[in-house]
Parts: C-alpha cells; sequence; structure tokens
C-alpha cells in the first residue's frame, strides 16, 4: 500500500471543516444536528458517535469494496453501518446511560444519517481503506465542529452555563428562546451565511427570475411613452 | 375510536415529526424547490410509512421483544440488541418489494414517484417513526394510526415549505444566505409557528 504525505493527510482531514462541510454545504446529516444541541455534554457524546461510525464504516468499506456486488451495494453498505451503530449503541447504555436516555432515538438515527451513507457511496466506495478512513473521520470532524458551536451558542446564551458549569453571571436571565429547538434551524441559517460571506465560492446562483438588480425602469417609460 | 383520532391529530400537528421532531431533514431541504416534486415525495412518504410502522410493529411484538418468541417455545429470548439491523432490513425490503409491485400493477404512480421511492429508505422519518412507535409502545392498530399520520405530517411541512420557497425566489436575499441559508431560517421560524400547536388540549 502506498504512503500517503503528510500534505494529503491534512487536506483529507481538514477540508471538510469549513470548505466543504457536510452540513452546511453538502446539506448532510442535520437531522439529529437539531434535536442533540442543548447541552454541551450530551452533543459531544453524539459527535463521538457520529465519528467513529462514520471512520470504522468507510474503513470497513473500503476494505471490502472490490467484493460488493454494484446491485446490492447500499443493503451492504447499510448492514456494515447498522452492525457498527448497534455496537455503539450498546456500549453507551452499558457506560454513558444518562446520556443515551436523552439521545433516545437519535443514535438508532445514525444508521440513515446521510454523511455516513453518503461517504461510503461516494468515497469509501473508490479509494483506498487508509483514505477512506481519513476522508471519514474529517467528516465527523466537519459535523462535530457544526454542531458543538451550535450547542456552545444554545448553552451559553441559552442557560448561561458551559459544560454544567455557571459562566454567566447569576442576574444572566434563562433564554427560553434559545432552548426551544427550532432556534438552532435559525443559529445554523446564519453559520451558513457566515462560512459562505468568507468563501464566495460557495454562495448560490441567483435564479431569481426578476433579476432585481439588473431590472431597468427605463423600458417601462418607453412603453408608457408610446402608449 | 376518538383515541385514534386523537393520536392522528396529536401526530400531524403537536409532534409533526419534521417540524417538531426534525427527521428527514436532509431530504426534507434537498427537494422542496417545487412543490410539485414535494407532492409526491410527501406521498412516498405516506405510502412507505403506513405500511413500514405497523410491519415492524409485528415484528417487534412477536420476535424481537423480551419473551415475544413463547409462541416458539423460546421463553427466556430477548432479541432487542438486533432491533435496528432489523427495522432498516424490513425497511429496506418494503421498500424494494413496494416499488417492484407499483412497477408492475400502477405504473402511473412509479412513474409519479420515480426516483423517490429507493431514496426514501435513508430518510430518517421512516427509521424515526419506527423507533419512537417501540419507545411509545403502540399497539398494533395505533400503529397503523401512527405511521398515517408521521406521514401525513411529514407530506404537510414539505409542502408548506416548498410553497414558501416558490414565492421566496422572487425576493431579493443577500449573497451568503442566498439558498440554503435562509431556507434554514425559515424553517426554524415554521417550526416556532407549530410549536404553538403544543398549547392543544386533547
Amino acid at each position: 500500500m502506498k504512503a500517503i504525505s503528510v500534505k494529503e493527510t491534512r487536506k483529507l482531514l481538514f477540508t471538510p471543516i469549513v470548505e466543504n462541510n457536510p452540513i452546511a454545504l453538502q446539506i448532510l446529516g442535520i437531522c439529529s444536528a437539531l434535536a442533540v444541541t442543548v447541552k454541551m455534554d450530551v452533543t459531544l457524546i453524539m459527535c463521538i458517535a457520529l465519528t467513529s461510525v462514520v471512520t470504522l464504516s468507510n474503513l470497513f468499506i473500503s476494505i471490502i469494496r472490490h467484493y460488493i456486488p454494484d446491485s446490492i451495494r447500499i443493503i451492504v453498505q447499510m448492514t456494515i453501518i447498522s452492525s457498527l451503530v448497534i455496537i455503539v449503541d450498546e456500549l453507551l447504555k452499558a457506560y454513558a446511560y444518562e446520556a443515551s436516555k436523552q439521545l433516545s432515538v437519535f443514535v438508532g438515527l445514525i444508521i440513515t444519517n446521510c454523511i455516513v451513507m453518503g461517504r461510503a457511496e461516494a468515497y469509501a466506495m473508490k479509494n483506498p481503506p487508509i483514505k477512506s478512513m481519513l476522508d471519514g473521520f474529517g467528516n465527523g470532524l466537519g459535523y462535530s465542529f457544526v454542531l458543538l458551536v451550535v450547542a456552545a451558542i444554545r448553552e451559553i446564551f441559552g442557560s448561561g452555563t458551559f459544560f454544567g458549569m455557571q459562566i454567566m453571571p447569576e442576574s444572566y436571565p434563562v433564554n427560553n428562546f434559545l432552548l426551544l429547538p427550532p432556534s438552532s434551524f435559525i443559529i445554523i441559517g446564519i453559520m451558513i451565511w457566515v462560512i459562505r460571506s468568507f468563501s464566495k465560492s460557495q454562495v448560490e446562483e441567483n435564479d431569481n427570475p426578476l433579476k432585481a438588480h439588473t431590472f431597468k425602469p427605463l423600458k417601462v417609460k418607453k412603453e408608457v411613452q408610446s402608449g | 375510536m376518538a383515541d385514534l383520532l386523537n393520536l392522528f391529530v396529536k401526530t400531524v400537528f403537536i409532534e409533526n415529526i419534521a417540524l417538531s421532531l426534525f427527521l428527514g431533514m436532509c431530504t426534507f431541504f434537498a427537494i422542496s424547490k417545487q412543490v410539485k416534486a414535494a407532492f409526491g415525495l410527501g406521498i412516498a412518504v405516506i405510502v412507505v410509512l403506513t405500511i413500514t410502522v405497523p410491519l415492524n410493529n409485528l415484528i417487534y411484538n412477536f420476535v424481537l421483544k423480551e419473551g415475544a418468541l413463547s409462541w416458539a417455545g423460546l421463553e427466556n429470548t430477548n432479541l432487542k440488541f438486533v432491533g435496528l439491523i432489523t427495522y432498516i432490513g424490513v425497511i429496506a425490503a418494503a421498500v424494494q418489494i413496494l416499488e417492484m409491485f407499483l412497477d408492475k400493477y400502477v405504473p402511473a404512480l412509479y412513474n409519479a414517484l420515480g426516483i423517490f421511492l429507493p431514496l426514501i429508505t435513508v430518510n430518517c422519518a421512516i427509521l424515526g417513526a419506527s423507533l419512537f412507535m417501540i419507545e411509545k409502545n403502540y399497539n398494533f392498530t395505533e400503529s397503523v394510526v401512527y405511521g398515517f399520520g408521521a406521514g401525513f405530517g411529514w407530506a404537510l411541512a414539505i409542502v408548506l415549505l416548498a410553497g414558501i420557497r416558490e414565492k421566496l425566489k422572487y425576493s431579493d436575499i443577500p449573497e451568503g444566505l442566498r439558498g440554503l441559508g435562509i431556507t434554514f431560517v425559515i424553517v426554524g421560524l415554521m417550526s416556532f409557528g407549530f410549536m404553538s400547536f403544543g398549547g392543544i388540549l386533547l
């Protein structure tokens, strides 16, 4: 197996964090990003669970990629992913029971998390094991980055704590707006705005049929005159 | 009967699977640019949920639950730990069979649903509804209503969002917020709107 250069490793690991973020740009795996971001500690466990599943599933799928028949590949990928998720679920129940209760069905939903399936399908089926593993880990980090930022904003400004420690002054009132789940949509929306104002290449094309900025009132005037 | 109706209303509005529980968000954002496509996907989700949730309910109650295999003479088996892999297998198989069935007998609907059917296997709303059904311990009849209600709620949400996005095309949005960003903010506001249904007492 060919060794991978340091540069390549860095590229595999860090591009998914900002430049090609799975949540902000690829719109993958948002479902769990919203429901589990009220408290930092729960979010951190979710991030570790997802990162380990996507890293290992990419590794295993990449190892057997030449033996998977094309027509049933989705089922094969799903079996591997769900076995890994079952292991993570059982481990959580054994060692972090409280957190696993709070995450409830969302650990199980890692199976259908599009990041895991998406990376398996788009990367691991075509690339050698070590590279796939790094790609999986990088995407896991990209996902964790967004989740942890959202959770930090919601916990610090919502309940005034961080990992359960009081950091805002005692007089800080509990901000219910941020504690409600829908606020995470708005936070992610604003995060996308921030990321895109730094890397302009991510800005989506303007498909406004009216093209507001190019609208010429001159033409209208003419018509009025001729009429 | 009133209980079932209550359950239906609760599933569609109060615990809307897309806007209160945030399931199936990936497809929710990806396929909501046009009402027509959103409607097709919504119908597909309703059909698949109405089939798979009761199916998983039967499998859970007669195979996986602790002591559920007593009809086969196995009193002390608890197969709960293979639950996840079983449900996803059932969903994948059900979608595949449904696809073949529609292709053969109802080609019009098959063509209308197009690529949405296979996509649905990996939609977290489908697996999520099954998992919630098990967590809430519904019986068979309730699971039929829950499956249909969850699908209906999801379809309602995606058609509403698609309607808003069709109009949104004409507005002048700051560069970075255009497209995905503003959609997130809108879904957040819609979700706040749906939270007001939480006050309904049934």
